[in-house]
């Protein structure tokens, strides 16, 4: 624990609501410790406009551990900031240089609208996993879990692709803001278990055909996804998802 | 007195017998019954998704952007049930005496068998939703002992249980709302509940990107709102974990039950600046391999490599030789504080003891410690830039689960007709301390296997509730949510709802937190009630009501911690005795071990509400032992 701290400019996206302009604002922020999270920078940020009975920046956050998905921003043109691996909440102040200036953005999709500042609207990804995110199975129906086998190497493959916390920097990195990655990853996470397989062809037409109509843009193998995922979801998966979207079209369930 | 409702019969036939017994709904009238779930948790997930399958009409809250975020997602270390797969001794029976004896005898052993009987069951429901459980090279699921048991019954996904449990709930969740039978309201807190004549009916919420106020009505009423770590604002729970819910249904009759048990977990991060907003759980699994150490001179400074091994102090495993590093969250905890308290602390703040992997690293190499812990070796290294692999961890204990919560009975509903109590937010099955693992089995168990039943019964005897938002007593209770939020924005005073969250926290981690006394709990007694005063005279809440406002979500939060903070203050103040998570100075063995009094506290102490500047009434539910014989805890 070095126990620095640094100075650094916030240039932050301020935007009233959905309908307003937006603009940036630019804060000073003095004597930061290099051990705070991002979040915390921005916590001190707030209370000093809080102090000045100013309005404080909106921005979405909730466990503050990398699992939720809550959080996240474009920092200085990178998804979730400069660290790879790394939600904007894991991210710390050490990662800067005094003197720096940060420049603070909401992901920005048609898709993904603005809500206030930085929290967007992020609900199309419910609706793709509504399309077809799930198994059929009701509570109560389930055999015994030891009745099929998994392949330790599919269930593991299932594990890499459920991964995926739903953040939507995937979208923000992509020039044509597609939602590839992430329903690519859903996608895999069932087509590799034998509990997924009824519903194997269904699903993937319904969640790319859902994809389509939030909106989002189609993929065209940039795969800046890829390197702002903070889970390291690998676009291994959109070709997988669309091995498994041909065969649907062939043959549907 | 308190009914708990407890079914007759031998405690292994209790729950079939109640099974039959209960009234059912039949099928083409289940759609005419609507149910409101708040929280989309474990808890909550489960319940609404299994409701919504059976036919009742679901409508589903959380105050998160997407159900799947609800602060269940943040579990790491893993599931108990009672599969008995690895052939190694375990049986429903085991894991029911050992999550009673774990809670050292302060819960409803009914309840408990019940959770242990259900918990097979969640395993296969999990594996049927695709949720990628950890296998064996065979295919079929791995198990590992987990937070001191000494059987292999906890199933896990790596490091993200949680994550992949709650997305299975969630996944369910969604194939409901597809259907149109769930509604989904997210970014919505509820503010209030709605009771007429007696009868749970409804809520009122605040939809936080609009502010606009709503009221809902339903049948039946299921709270699923996780539990109140946050009252002592650093906590491992998610920023957004709170008691509103819980307490705004307090306000209106619901009791609160042992509010006093919080549990503190061992592995923890600790504090390292005054900016810090939360606290950061390493897994329990990790006490499996770590060494926990301090140096055996006071305020040594030298580094963790340059102190010989004679001059290293390993205290758990010196006092406790049997389970060593393993003792129980409780028991670690308290030992951690004891020696920080006495200078041997180490690091920056000396609030922190040693993990130690260099014995396990010698032993199994780094690529195996790597394959086991390697997401929070690096999840650590990104938090405090160290790297434990050269370097041994520092830890401290921080404040993780709360066992009190609202009083239900043995069918999950609260002292209020229609209002259903589930997961963290309930009281029931952890007892005093809640056993590693065993929180996402009781909000899963809650969830999918025990409301789906119970809930039918009281539908099939309670009939409709025909209350419509137009009930007089629907725009009451509306009108009393927009005073509320309207005079703490017009109180536009000069601190932070942040200060006063920090100094409330201050004074419940110093005087209830790991170590209670007497004299700290009433001095405790006279601040809450003076900061709470200056609270509603000197906060500044920024901003307008009609918008999305954090500042205003984070003061009705607070607003009602500085409530709900005083009857857990007087809960332990009440319990003279330690158990579990609770220790009182005053109650110790020669050892300085909890020890209970069972003569004056073997029962659930269950608070009413009286008003804010009012004494509450305690109500006392007693508990029996039938099954196991009440001893004191040793795990020497
Ligand atoms: C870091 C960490 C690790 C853990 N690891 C484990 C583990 O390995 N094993 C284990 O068994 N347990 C573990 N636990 C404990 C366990 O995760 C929780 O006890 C459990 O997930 C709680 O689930 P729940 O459904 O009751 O509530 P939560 O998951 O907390 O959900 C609460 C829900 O209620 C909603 N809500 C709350 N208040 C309101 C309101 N006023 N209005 C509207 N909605 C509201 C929220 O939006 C959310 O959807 C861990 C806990 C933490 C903090
Ligand atoms: S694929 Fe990665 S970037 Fe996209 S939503 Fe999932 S975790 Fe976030
Ligand atoms: S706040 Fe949960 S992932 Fe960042």
């Amino acid at each position: 624990m070095a126990g620095n701290t640094i100075n650094v400019t916030l240039k932050v996206w301020r935007q009233a609501d959905k309908n307003a302009r937006g603009a940036f604002a630019s804060y000073s922020v003095k004597n930061i410790s290099t051990d705070a999270s991002f979040l915390e920078m921005l916590d001190v940020v707030n209370t000093g406009l809080e102090k000045e009975d100013k309005d404080p920046i909106v921005f979405d956050h909730d466990c503050r551990e990398g699992i939720c998905g809550m959080c996240g921003a474009v920092v200085n043109g990178v998804a979730h900031g400069p660290q790879s691996a790394t939600t904007l909440c894991q991210l710390h102040m050490r990662k800067f240089k005094d003197g720096e200036t940060i420049v603070l953005e909401p992901w920005r999709s048609a898709a993904f609208p603005v809500i206030k500042d930085l929290a967007v609207d992020r609900t199309a990804f419910d609706r793709i996993i509504e399309a077809g995110g799930f198994i059929s199975v009701k509570t109560g129906q389930a055999p015994d879990a030891h009745a099929v086998a998994v392949p330790k190497i599919k269930a593991d493959a299932a594990m890499d692709a459920a991964s995926c916390i739903g953040c939507g920097a995937c979208v923000a990195a992509c020039p044509n803001a597609s939602a590839s990655l992430f329903t690519a990853a859903k996608v895999t996470q069932f087509a590799k278990l034998p509990q997924g397989d009824p519903e194997r062809r269904s699903r993937v037409v319904a969640m790319v055909e859902q994809m389509d109509h939030e909106g989002f843009g189609s993929c065209s193998k940039h795969y800046e996804c890829e390197a702002a995922c903070p889970k390291e979801i690998k676009v291994e998966n959109i070709t997988n998802m669309n091995r498994e979207y041909m065969r649907a079209l062939v043959t549907r369930d | 007195m308190l009914d708990a409702k407890i079914p007759d019969g031998p405690m292994a036939e209790k729950w079939t017998r109640h099974k039959f017994n209960m009234k059912l709904v039949n099928p083409a009238n289940k759609r005419k019954f609507n149910v409101i779930v708040v929280g989309t948790g474990l808890a909550g997930a489960s319940a609404a998704a299994s409701l919504s399958e059976m036919g009742y009409h679901v409508k589903s809250f959380c105050f998160q952007d997407s159900p799947r975020r609800a602060h269940s997602i943040a579990a790491q270390g893993g599931i108990n049930a009672a599969k008995n797969y690895p052939n190694d001794g375990d049986s429903v029976h085991r894991l029911f005496y050992d999550t009673v004896k774990g809670g050292d005898y302060r819960s409803r052993e009914a309840n408990v068998h019940r959770l242990a009987e259900v918990s097979v069951n969640i395993i296969d429901q999990c594996v049927a939703q695709g949720v990628p459980f950890a296998r064996e090279y065979g295919g079929y699921l791995d198990n590992r002992s987990f937070g001191g048991a000494q059987v292999s019954r906890t199933f896990y996904a790596r490091g993200q249980t949680g994550q992949q449990l709650l997305l299975g709930a969630y996944s369910a969740l969604m194939k409901e709302s597809a259907r149109g039978n769930v509604e989904l309201f997210t970014r919505r807190e509820m503010l209030d509940l709605i009771v007429v004549e007696g009868r749970t009916v409804g809520i009122v919420t605040r939809n936080l990107i609009t502010g606009q106020i709503e009221s809902h009505t339903a049948d039946a009423v299921i709270l699923a709102t996780g539990g109140y770590g946050n009252v002592f604002y650093l906590s491992t729970n998610a920023m957004g974990s709170n008691v509103t819910a819980a307490w705004r249904a307090h306000r209106r009759g619901a009791y609160f039950a042992n509010p006093c048990y919080t549990q503190i977990h061992p592995t923890c991060i600790p504090v390292h600046g005054d900016f810090q907003s939360k606290l950061t759980l390493m897994s329990e699994s990790l006490r499996n391999d770590g060494r926990i150490w301090v140096p055996r001179n006071e305020g040594d400074t030298r580094r963790p490599s340059e102190i010989p091994e004679e001059e290293r102090n390993y205290y758990l495993e010196e006092k406790y030789p049997s389970f060593g590093n393993l003792v129980p969250r409780d028991v670690a905890s308290r030992n951690a504080k004891e020696w920080c308290d006495k200078g041997f602390g180490v690091g920056a703040t000396k609030t922190a003891v040693y993990l130690d992997f260099r014995d396990a690293i010698a032993r199994d190499g780094e690529d195996t410690i790597r394959a086991k812990y390697g997401n929070l070796f690096d999840m650590y290294e990104r938090i405090v830039d160290d790297n434990p692999y050269q370097t041994p961890m520092m830890i401290y204990p921080a404040v993780h689960y709360t066992m009190g919560g609202l009083w239900v009975d043995y069918n999950l509903m609260s002292n209020l007709d229609g209002l259903h109590v589930l997961g963290e937010a309930n009281f029931s099955d952890h007892g005093a301390n809640r056993l590693g693992a065993s929180a996402l089995m009781q909000g899963l168990a809650d969830g999918y296997f025990v409301i789906p039943y119970t809930l039918g019964d009281y539908i099939a005897k309670a009939g409709p509730a025909g209350i419509g938002t137009d009930h007089p007593e629907v725009k009451r209770v509306e009108e009393e949510v927009t005073g509320r939020i309207d005079k703490l924005v017009n109180s536009k005073g000069k601190k932070t709802v942040d200060e006063f969250h920090r100094e409330l926290g201050l004074i419940m981690w110093d005087k209830c937190g790991m170590a209670r006394n007497e004299a700290g709990l009433k001095e405790a007694l006279q601040k809450i009630p003076e900061l709470r005063a200056e609270f509603h005279e000197n906060v500044n809440v920024t901003g307008s009501p009609g918008t999305f406002n954090q500042v205003l979500e984070r003061a009705g939060r607070v607003s009602d911690f500085l409530e709900f903070s005083e009857v857990m203050v007087r809960d332990a103040l009440h319990r003279g005795e330690s158990c579990g998570g609770h220790f009182r100075e005053e109650s110790q063995t020669d050892e300085g071990e909890a020890k209970r009094n069972d003569d004056e506290y073997c029962h659930v102490s269950a608070w009413e509400f009286n008003g804010v500047d009012k004494e509450p009434t305690l109500h006392k539910e007693p508990l029996t032992f039938e099954e196991v014989a009440l001893t004191q805890r040793s795990y020497k």
